[in-house]
C-alpha cells in the first residue's frame, strides 16, 4: 500500500484512485467486522426484528445515491445529531472529510456485504452446528471452526462485492464529501471534473482503469465460484 | 437386572407432534430404540443429546442432571457420541482432521481405549487423508462412528447410521458395530425401525409408538411378550445368546453351546467361542413326548413346560425350559390338548430354523432359513 502511494505522490493523476483504493479497504474491512456477526444473527433468528432490519439493510440498492447522500449531509453537518457531537469531540467537521466518507460508503455498500454473509451462512447446514456442539464446542468454537470455514465462499463475495461497490460510489460522495484533492476527491468524482473541463484524455485513463478493475473483480467473483461449485 | 445409569422423562410438544416418554438406560450394553419411523425415536436422542431446547422435563445420567426443570447443560458439555444418520462430517476436514475435533474438545482419560485402537476398529486407517466427499456412505458413517467414540463418551447415540445405506453398505457396517458392541464400556443407545439390527446388536429394547413408550426391558424378555404387536407381527420370538462350538466342513453346520446344551445351524459363524446371537420364532418350535427317532430336524432337545398361555387365532404359547434357558413354542389348541400340556411335563422341543444375528454370513443362512421355512 506504501508503495502505491508513494507511486500516485509522483503521479499526481493517480491520487484519485489510491484514495479510492484505501476507501474501499477500510470500507470493506469495517464492514466484514461488524457485518459478519449482523449476518449471522440474520441467518438464524428467528425474531421478528428479522424482516425490518433486512428491509433496512437492502435500502441503500434501491434508494438514489443523491437521497442517501442528502440525508447524511443532513445528519453528518456540524449542526447535524452525529456531526455535532463529532466536532464537539475532535474539532472536525465529518462532512468534506474523509472520515464522513468512510461513514457514508459503509452505509451505501452496506446490502452488498451483508446479505452474500448472510446467504452463506444460511446455507451452512444446521446439522454441521449440531455435529459440533455434540463433539463439544462451544457456539463461538463452532462458528469459527465450522461456520466461517464452510461459508468462505460468502465472506470473498462480500469483499469483492464491497469493495466493488465502494469504488464506483458517486452521488453519495459528491453530496457528503464535495471534491477535495486528497480528502474526498475519489475516482469517479475526477473523472467528472475531467469530463467538466473537457479533458477527455485523462478522464479516459482513469475511466478505462475503473472498467477494467470492474471487470477484474466480476470475472475473479464467478471464477471463483465455479471452481468452488466443482470442489464440492 | 443391570444396574441402571440413566433415566431420561422428557415431553416435547411440536404442533403435529407429542413426545411423551420416560426411559432408563442401563448402565452396560446396547439399548435398542426400536419403532415405526416418525415415532420419536430421533426426537428423544436428540433431547438426551441436549439438540432440543423445547424438551420439557430430566435428564440425568451417571448421577449428573443434564436436563431438569430450568436446569439446562448445553450439548457440548454433555459427554455424548453423537452419530447422526446422514454421517455429518465436515466437508471441509480431511478424516483426519473430523477425527481430531471431537478428541481435541475432550478430557482423554489415559486408561480408555486408544485413537489408533478405535481406527483399527472400525478399518479407517487408510481414509485418514480424504475429504468426505472422497468417502463412500458406509465409509463415511465408519468415520462418523469413530469420530463419535474419539470424544471419549460416557453415552454413544446413534440414530439410524445404517438408515442411509443400500443393503450392500449395511452389512459393510454391521460387523464393525459388533465389534463395537462387543468392546465397548459405555453404553450405548440405538435408534433403528429394523428389527433385525435390533436382534443382532441390543441387549435391551426400547419399544415407541406415536411418540410413547410401549415396553421397555430386556430384549430376550422384551422378545418373547405377546403384547407388543409391533415387534414382528405380534408373533413371539426367543433370542439365544451362544458360543461357536466347532464347524463341520463336511456338511457344512457350526455347532453351537448355550446355556441349555448344544444346537446346530448351518453354515460357518466365525471361530472358536465366537459370541453369537440366535432368534428363534414360537412358531418355529414343535413339541413331541418322545424323541423323534428319524426327523429331518437336526436340532431336537429335552425341555420341560413352564407354563402355556392361550393365544388368539387356536394357538397356544408354551414356554419350555431348555437347560437354563426358556424357549417359546407356540403350537395349535389341538396339538396343546392332543399333548396333555401341564406345567412340569417333560417333552422335546424340536427346532426348525434358526436365524444367526450376528455373523458375516448371517443373510445367506437367513436365505436359506426362509427357503426352509416357506
Amino acid at each position: 500500500m506504501e508503495i502505491l502511494h508513494s507511486w500516485s505522490e509522483n503521479m499526481p493523476g493517480l491520487g484519485p484512485l489510491w484514495l479510492s483504493v484505501k476507501l474501499g479497504l477500510v470500507t470493506t474491512g469495517i464492514l466484514i467486522l461488524f457485518g459478519t456477526p449482523l449476518a449471522f444473527w440474520l441467518s438464524r433468528t428467528r425474531s421478528h426484528a428479522k424482516t425490518i432490519i433486512e428491509a433496512m439493510v437492502a435500502l441503500p440498492i434501491v434508494l438514489p445515491p443523491t437521497v442517501l447522500g442528502f440525508y447524511l449531509l443532513i445528519l453528518l453537518g456540524p449542526n447535524g445529531a452525529i456531526g455535532s457531537y463529532w466536532l464537539k469531540l475532535t474539532g472536525e467537521t465529518l462532512t468534506f472529510s474523509f472520515g464522513g466518507l468512510i461513514l457514508a460508503s459503509i452505509l451505501y455498500s452496506m446490502p452488498f456485504v451483508i446479505q452474500p454473509l448472510q446467504n452463506a451462512f444460511e446455507s451452512v447446514s444446521r446439522g454441521f452446528v449440531e455435529a459440533a456442539a455434540t463433539l463439544g464446542a462451544r457456539p463461538l468454537d463452532v462458528f469459527f471452526t465450522v461456520v466461517v470455514p464452510l461459508g468462505a465462499r460468502g465472506f470473498l463475495t462480500a469483499a469483492i462485492m464491497g469493495f466493488a461497490h465502494t469504488l464506483g460510489e458517486f452521488g453519495v460522495v459528491l453530496m457528503v464529501g464535495g471534491n477535495i484533492p486528497g480528502q474526498t476527491r475519489v475516482i469517479s468524482i475526477a473523472i467528472y471534473d475531467h469530463v467538466e473541463a473537457m479533458e477527455y484524455g485523462q478522464a479516459h485513463a482513469l475511466a478505462a482503469m475503473l472498467l477494467m478493475f470492474s471487470f477484474v473483480c466480476m470475472f475473479a467473483l464467478y471464477f471463483i465460484n465455479r471452481r468452488w461449485r466443482h470442489e464440492h | 437386572m443391570s444396574i441402571e445409569a440413566g433415566h431420561v422423562a422428557v415431553s416435547l410438544s411440536r404442533p403435529d407432534f407429542t413426545l411423551n416418554v420416560d426411559i432408563r438406560v442401563p448402565s452396560h450394553g446396547v439399548t435398542g430404540i426400536f419403532g415405526a419411523s416418525g415415532c420419536g425415536k430421533t426426537t428423544l436422542l436428540r433431547c438426551i443429546a441436549g439438540l432440543e431446547q423445547g424438551a420439557r422435563g430430566s435428564v440425568g445420567f451417571n448421577g449428573d442432571l443434564w436436563q431438569d426443570g430450568d436446569h439446562f447443560v448445553p450439548p457440548w458439555r454433555r459427554p455424548v457420541g453423537y452419530v447422526f444418520q446422514d454421517a455429518r462430517l465436515f466437508p471441509h476436514m480431511s478424516v483426519a482432521r473430523n477425527l481430531e475435533y471431537g478428541r481435541r474438545r475432550s478430557r482423554v482419560t489415559p486408561e480408555l481405549t486408544s485413537p489408533e485402537e478405535i481406527i483399527a476398529m472400525l478399518g479407517i486407517g487408510h481414509l485418514l487423508d480424504r475429504r468426505p466427499a472422497q468417502l463412500s456412505g458406509g465409509e463415511r458413517q465408519r468415520v462418523s462412528i469413530a469420530r463419535a467414540l474419539l470424544r471419549y463418551p460416557s453415552l454413544v447415540l446413534m440414530d439410524e447410521p445404517l438408515a442411509n445405506l443400500d443393503a450392500a453398505r449395511k452389512h459393510e457396517i454391521m460387523p464393525f458395530l459388533d465389534r463395537l458392541h462387543a468392546s465397548l464400556k459405555v453404553p450405548m443407545l440405538y435408534v433403528s425401525h429394523s428389527l433385525d439390527e435390533m436382534t443382532r446388536l441390543c441387549d435391551h429394547l426400547v419399544v415407541m409408538q406415536s411418540g410413547k413408550v410401549l415396553g421397555q426391558g430386556r430384549l430376550h424378555d422384551m422378545l418373547m411378550r405377546t403384547d407388543l404387536p409391533i415387534l414382528g407381527g405380534g408373533e413371539a420370538s426367543t433370542v439365544l445368546d451362544v458360543r461357536v462350538l466347532d464347524y463341520d466342513a463336511q456338511y457344512q453346520l457350526s455347532r453351537l453351546q448355550f446355556a441349555g446344551g448344544e444346537i446346530v445351524v448351518p453354515g460357518r459363524h466365525g471361530d472358536r467361542d465366537c459370541p453369537l446371537r440366535l432368534r428363534i420364532m414360537a412358531s418355529d418350535v414343535s413339541l413331541c413326548r418322545e424323541r423323534p427317532q428319524s426327523s429331518s430336524i437336526l436340532n431336537i432337545m429335552p425341555a420341560a413346560v413352564e407354563s402355556r398361555q392361550a393365544e388368539t387365532g387356536g394357538h397356544v404359547l408354551v414356554q419350555l425350559r431348555v437347560g437354563e434357558v426358556q424357549i417359546l413354542a407356540r403350537v395349535t389348541m389341538k396339538s396343546a390338548e392332543a399333548l396333555e400340556l401341564v406345567p412340569g411335563q417333560s417333552l422335546f422341543a424340536q427346532i426348525k430354523s434358526v436365524a444367526v444375528k450376528n455373523s458375516a454370513e448371517q443373510v445367506a443362512v437367513d436365505e436359506a432359513n426362509n427357503r426352509e421355512t416357506i
